[in-house]
């Protein structure tokens, strides 16, 4: 096998500009199609202005996986991403429950767990983000140090902090 | 068939009644979706009572449709239309966002909206479901808790309906505001806070039907394209494109507050009795340095992230946001009304999204007022206190006087041109010759008189979307920016601000194929398409009513301001030339199919299959 190297899609919210064109890429590597709602990456915005792309995060600890019932998920050892056998998902919705973020989802296909497989490491949605300036969404280097699973958080919970930095004082009022 | 949900849902809100409509191939491939479709099925519902139809009675129809393009070009929108309350006429109105993505991946291509809700009511639109709900709680609430408290109660909904399946994303909201519901002509459809789809005032059509809003949410697919290798190899093409304009994505159109009076001396100053200024205080660094809170904003698909997030952070107007201001909105609520700093700028703009207006046409109507109480013919005591130029709390008194239709407010709201006529009347005076409008529509904020800025003198006059400087006639019909060009974008629907580059218009054909299988060529729409939607459009117009109906040649001019010398600046003592317009306006009708009063002849109507709109022109207007 050749070397390489873990890596992580690191995110900075407030650089998001709620173009959507992660999910246009995700969903075209993915789904052969532009899918919103199947796109691994998902831009949410509960508040105008507030954008965010929601995407897993690769917990050190991936509850996720360790919830699963029927053991339909595993960590691909190359990527560290968070692989999804979809003969084995029962739907059963118990991955989306561990997540600290609510990150995973039933696609509206087959309704099977879905989760960001990092492209295998070479992720679209990151690519083009960085391709056009934005740099809300960029593959680093994954870094054992780190805890990444600070970032596997609810859209509420993002949304209230990020409405501050944009916002200013205005900001916790809009996010209600 | 390709590239559509392929089905429509109509909803009848007096009767509560929704049903699907299905359109057939031959229909789609002559309209394609958006302005052309909204063209075709007003003419073929209302067509042949178009005279005798209230824009604002429950007989008027709201269309709200996406086109086949619609989130595969990038930078999606969505086309409003019905019959225009401000021209009379058919107006294609688009607005950006999430929304019209949502509508097709819920399984519609557009929702076609007749009658009037007994109450307040909003649509929720879900996959293959069109639902009409209680809006009461809402009815009176501006952009921020119209969105909030919508967009939570539909979570809630779509969490109880498919428990634990995910974490729901926010509905893409459409919305009035309170001027709205007081049926204000010069309001907006709204999203986001901060877009609007002002021209036509489709914001007054939702509010006479008692319609709040309309959530889109929907979990499927894009419909289907023809061949998605293709399509896929030329979107990220357009994208690239897109990334290579860095003005436009640094700037968006935020940077013409200067600009365009600075160095174009087409901007409206005081009404427009300028349309020059050297303020550096509204240069684009101003802004970008003391109110962009965000530098890069788009809806989905878009590359260019034109739009900006202004939040006022320090000072008396602390708290108001609105977006670039765009331009438009930098014009009509800061130079035009003698303003000429971000903050004050933005506070208005903010205030104008919170009571639902459209920035371009309350600008319009709020400076017209402005210069008739400068020349002492409205008053003190007409108005309630004094309105200066540059005086923003005076504009913003007037503004919300507007909203609640109180004292002259109530006259106001009717729109600049409406205005005029009633004031006029009172006073004894034709005040239309201070109407900066055409066809009863504020004019966007790009004047003519310079001959720098890209509309030219048949641009307003002989468009047919009255003052819309986004779908401006030229002479050059296959210009970028001509209204038949236009009528491309916004029956695609698409955003045209991603399509200036030649280099991506081309691109557009070879899209259109890839999407629909249809192999509509450059001249396949220059010379058939484009020109029947134009004629169906100007018919309507021509036939107008019932409040008003104008005259054609007549009202085919520009507004007696613009006749007027430009007063300062280095393009001092430029005007219109009244010559130079009735010849271009003359082979601009040639050139279009039309005769010499504009309208469309027999010959032109009957190559394009339009029958019975010939039929209906010859019987309402006589024979030339």
């Amino acid at each position: 096998m050749s070397a390489f190297e873990p890596i992580w899609i690191a995110r900075d919210f407030p650089k998001c500009s709620g173009c959507r064109l992660c999910e246009v890429a995700c969903s075209l590597h993915h789904e052969g199609r532009i899918w919103p709602e199947a796109s691994r990456v998902r831009v949410f915005m509960r508040v105008p202005g507030a954008e965010f792309p929601h995407l897993c995060a690769q917990c050190h600890d991936y509850p996720c996986v360790a919830s699963c019932p029927v053991g339909a998920l595993s960590v691909d050892k190359k990527t560290s991403a968070v692989l999804v056998d979809r003969e084995a998902c029962t739907s059963c919705g118990a991955c989306i429950e561990a997540c600290p973020g609510r990150i995973p989802f039933l696609h509206p296909g087959d309704k099977k767990a879905t989760i960001c497989d990092l492209c295998d490491g070479d992720p679209q949605c990151a690519m083009i983000c960085v391709e056009g300036g934005w740099n809300a969404l960029r593959t680093v280097k994954r870094e054992e140090s780190h805890s990444y699973k600070l970032y596997a958080r609810k859209p509420d919970e993002i949304t209230k902090d990020l409405v501050t930095i944009i916002y200013g004082e205005h900001g916790e009022e809009l996010a209600r | 068939m390709r590239g559509y949900a392929g089905k429509f849902a109509e909803v009848d809100l007096s009767t509560g009644e929704v049903k699907e409509t299905v359109f057939g191939e031959e229909i789609l491939r002559q309209y394609l979706g958006g302005r052309g479709l909204a063209a075709k099925v007003l003419w073929d519902r209302l067509g042949g009572v178009w005279e005798k139809v209230d824009p604002l009675g429950p007989e008027n129809i709201l269309t709200i449709f996406a086109g086949p393009l619609t989130g595969y070009y990038p930078g999606s929108k969505m086309c409003i239309s019905g019959k225009s309350p401000l021209t009379l006429g058919i107006v294609g109105s688009t607005i950006a966002g999430e929304h019209a993505v949502e509508m097709r991946c819920a399984g519609f291509d557009g929702l076609i909206i007749k009658g009037r809700a007994e109450k307040p009511v909003y649509l929720l639109v879900t996959d293959g479901r069109v639902e009409i709900r209680d809006a009461s709680h809402v009815w009176g609430k501006g952009r921020v808790e119209t969105y909030r408290i919508l967009m939570r109660e539909a979570l809630g909904l779509l969490e109880e309906r498919s428990p634990g399946s995910r974490e729901w994303r926010e509905p893409s909201i459409l919305h009035i505001g309170p001027a709205s519901e007081k049926i204000s002509r010069v309001t907006a459809v709204q999203t986001k806070w901060t877009h609007g789809a002002g021209y036509g005032g489709y914001g007054a059509v939702m509010g006479s039907k008692n319609l709040k809003a309309v959530l889109f949410k929907g979990l499927g697919p894009l419909p289907e394209a023809w061949d998605m290798e293709r399509v896929r190899e030329i979107i990220w093409r357009i994208v690239r494109i897109c990334f290579k304009s860095d003005s436009m994505r640094r700037w968006g159109t935020g940077a013409a507050g200067y600009d365009v009076g600075n160095r174009l001396s087409s901007e409206p100053v005081r009404n427009w009795q300028d349309e020059w200024h050297d303020e550096r205080s509204f240069g684009v660094d101003r802004f970008e340095e003391r109110v962009w809170v965000k530098r890069y904003w788009g809806d989905f698909g878009c590359p260019t992230t034109c739009m900006k997030l202004s939040v006022v952070r320090v000072g008396p107007y602390k708290g108001a946001m609105s977006d670039d201001p765009d331009y438009e909105n930098q014009a009509y609520l800061g130079t035009n009304l003698g303003i000429f700093t971000p903050e004050e700028n933005v506070y208005l703009c903010s205030l104008m999204e919170e009571l639902g207006f459209c920035g371009i046409q309350v600008g319009n109507t709020l400076g017209f007022a402005a210069e008739l109480y400068q020349r002492g013919i409205l008053t003190k005591e007409d108005l309630g206190f004094e309105l200066r130029w540059g005086d923003v709390e005076g504009f913003e008194r007037l503004m919300r006087m507007m909203a609640e239709r109180k004292g002259i407010g109530d006259i106001l709201a009717e729109g600049t041109y409406r205005a005029a006529l009633k004031i006029g009347e009172m006073k004894g005076l034709d005040l239309t010759r201070y109407a900066v409008t055409e066809k009863g529509m504020g004019i966007g904020a790009h004047g003519v008189r310079s001959r720098l800025d890209y509309v030219e003198a048949v641009s307003y006059p002989c468009s047919v979307q009255g003052g819309d400087h986004t779908s401006p006639a030229m002479r050059d019909l296959r210009k970028g920016d001509s209204e038949l060009t236009v009528i491309l974008h916004d029956s695609g629907v698409y955003c045209w601000f991603n399509i200036m580059e030649d280099e991506a218009l081309d691109l557009v054909w070879p899209l259109i194929q890839a999407v629909t299988g249809w192999p509509i060529t450059a001249d396949t729409w220059y010379n058939e398409m484009a020109p029947r939607i134009l004629a169906i459009q100007r018919a309507t117009l021509l036939l107008g009513g019932p409040d008003i109906t104008w005259k054609p040649i007549r009202d085919d001019d520009l507004p007696a301001r613009w006749y007027e010398p430009l007063p300062s600046g280095p393009y001092k003592g430029r005007s219109s030339d009244r010559r130079e317009l009735e010849e271009d306006r003359r082979r601009y009708f040639e050139d279009v199919g039309w005769d010499e009063r504009g309208i469309p002849k027999s010959s032109t109507l009957k190559k394009l299959g339009l029958e019975d709109v010939d039929k209906k022109l010859r019987s309402y207007l006589g024979s030339p």
